[in-house]
């Protein structure tokens, strides 16, 4: 079953774009990335799953359950954390996760303080003293409490420090073999690259591809790196290849197709060194940015 | 249960504040007037020596400075003005405070209904305006009970007044709450409330003055007003009914209104 269906939904603030006609499923289980550059409408999708926001036409559906109707049964289980955290000034840490807490149906206690630990979050502490980075940690243990079955992560990892990016990322691999499935937006091709199984590109509003990842990664260009001395890039140029450049005796070039032809004609010269790998997201969508 | 009881803490500092500020209106100025009272002829030279127009602008033409309920009910107007301004302060906020700091995103993506927030909300903000509500009825019957060496003899008019301010306080509480949720955002809630209160008194003092009734029907400050409610012993039944039709229309609308709303993000 899919976890999330959108259908066609659209959503216009007034006459501004939100969203426009964008289609497509998340399956129970996956880590399911969507990216874009800013003012995509990433944000807008999410907050319609939430029903933050009302769609102009179209349906989501999440649990089989329409999101607007069964909304307050699918939250249940969906656990949010949005891009900008702001929380309720003067209360303390340990009251605001308390009264996240009182909405879920079981008894959060325990999750709260293992998150807690784990993030490194100080409970006694009040939230507006905390700094952004903080205040997104307290985000993340509200949005993980109750052990959902369903994770919207909007730009999850802005204000996060390196090494708790990594303790971040860990945290929602562990929830996604628990059997969570993870919605995670971001403008950060190298994050999503790291984390998921499939990708949705949404740009101005309209979703442009949905790739695996994998399939992606192995059936696209490879990026290819020859270092030798006064070789002429023009060798390279067959069909298949794209930006080939010479810079400093390298040679750079991307190439899709089959790989024994290249590996043939590197071996033909003598060179000094050559990389040969697969692109990074960024690579691969960068056209989709410009 | 638990957001009327986190709303319902966040009220208190405020209604401490409104409280304290009411018993401190009512003990000074109802000490000041029964001082002054004690020499009538000076009060009324006093009186005399107004503009008329001020004197129908604060509603003291047809006062009764001679009685201590006469001059409850001047400084039951101020109280009135208090009120109402800490009840619009309320209805404005009651929604738009959770979009103004971003927290709007953390309450509604939890599992409840919009229409379950809204009325655990209402619930909390009524209740810190009965506690103030309480508080004057306190004050009132303690300063007058000091000065006047005990209650005076009738007291109808003083609990009809008193019982008045119910209504008054929910009138603005409704209103507020239903424009805020008119408006697309809500930047400042002091602003609004200031204009819905002083507007209000405004439209009631100065229909007086000017003489022309048509507006000052929507007020509230002339739905209860103090000085007709003491002179009479009653309400302007009509009057109070425009009140009570506002209220009974302006809190379903809010419900739809919120129910359907889109929150907004800060940027």
């Amino acid at each position: 079953m899919s976890i999330i269906e959108v259908n066609n939904l659209t959503k216009y603030y007034g006459k501004a774009r939100g969203i426009v006609d964008v289609s497509f499923n998340v399956e129970e289980g996956e880590i399911f990335g969507f990216i874009g550059p800013n003012g995509a409408g990433k944000s807008t999708t999410i907050r319609l799953f939430c029903s933050l926001i009302y769609p102009s036409s179209g349906e989501a559906k999440i649990f089989g359950k329409d999101c607007i109707k069964y909304g307050p049964e699918i939250r249940q289980d969906i656990g949010y954390l949005p891009s900008e955290v702001f929380y309720y000034e003067g209360m303390k840490v340990l009251e605001l996760l308390k009264y996240s807490a009182s909405f879920y149906k079981k008894d959060c206690t325990e999750r709260i303080y293992e998150l807690s630990d784990l993030m490194e979050l100080d409970l006694k502490r009040r939230i507006d003293d905390l700094s952004y980075g903080n205040k997104k940690k307290v985000g993340i243990v509200q949005g993980l409490l109750h052990e959902p079955k369903l994770l919207f992560l909007d730009e999850p990892t802005s204000g996060l420090d390196p090494l708790m990016q990594q303790k971040f990322f860990n945290l929602i691999k562990e929830e996604n073999k628990r059997g969570a499935t993870v919605f995670f937006s971001s403008h950060i091709l190298g994050v999503v690259q790291k984390m998921c199984s499939r990708v949705a590109i949404i740009k101005e509003g309209s979703i442009v591809d949905i790739q695996d990842i994998q399939t992606l990664q192995r059936e696209n260009y490879k990026k290819i790196h020859v270092v030798a001395e006064g070789i002429d890039e023009k060798v390279f140029d067959i069909p298949g290849v794209i930006k080939l450049e010479k810079e400093n005796g390298a040679v750079n070039f991307f190439y899709k197709g089959d790989i024994n032809l290249i590996t043939k004609l590197i071996s033909e010269k003598k060179i000094s060194d050559v990389t040969i790998e697969a692109p990074t997201l960024e690579e691969i969508f960068i056209h989709y940015y410009e | 249960m638990n957001i009327f009881k986190h709303e319902f803490k966040s009220y208190l500092k405020s209604v401490g504040i409104w409280s304290v500020s009411i018993f401190l209106i009512i003990l000074i100025y109802l000490s000041v007037f029964s001082s002054i009272s004690t020499d009538i002829e000076t009060l009324n030279e006093m009186m005399a020596s107004f503009p008329e127009e001020l004197l129908i602008a604060f509603g003291m033409t047809e006062m009764d400075l001679s009685s201590i309920l006469g001059m409850y009910g001047l400084v039951f107007l101020f109280c009135q003005i208090c009120l109402a301004i800490q009840a619009s302060n309320y209805g404005f906020s009651l929604v738009s405070i959770e979009e103004r700091e971003l927290t709007a995103d953390f309450l509604l993506a939890k599992p409840v209904r919009r229409g379950e927030i809204l009325t655990a909300k209402l619930l909390a903000a009524i209740a810190s305006l009965t506690i103030t509500n309480l508080m004057v009825w306190v004050s009132s019957f303690l300063v007058i009970g000091m000065l006047n060496d005990g209650l005076p003899s009738e007291t109808k008019p003083l609990i009809m007044l008193l019982l008045s301010i119910v209504l008054f306080q929910m009138f603005f509480l409704a209103v507020g709450m239903l424009i805020s949720l008119l408006m697309k955002r809500v930047r400042s809630v002091t602003p609004l409330s200031m204009a819905l209160a002083f507007g209000m008194y405004v439209l009631s003092a100065f229909g007086g003055m000017l003489g022309d009734d048509t507006l000052e029907v929507i007020s509230p400050f002339k739905h209860f007003e103090p000085n007709y409610i003491i002179k009479n012993a009653a309400y302007d039944t009509p009057l109070v009914l425009i009140s009570v039709v506002t209220i009974l229309i302006a809190i379903p609308a809010s419900y739809l209104l919120y129910s359907k709303r889109n929150i907004h993000t800060a940027v």
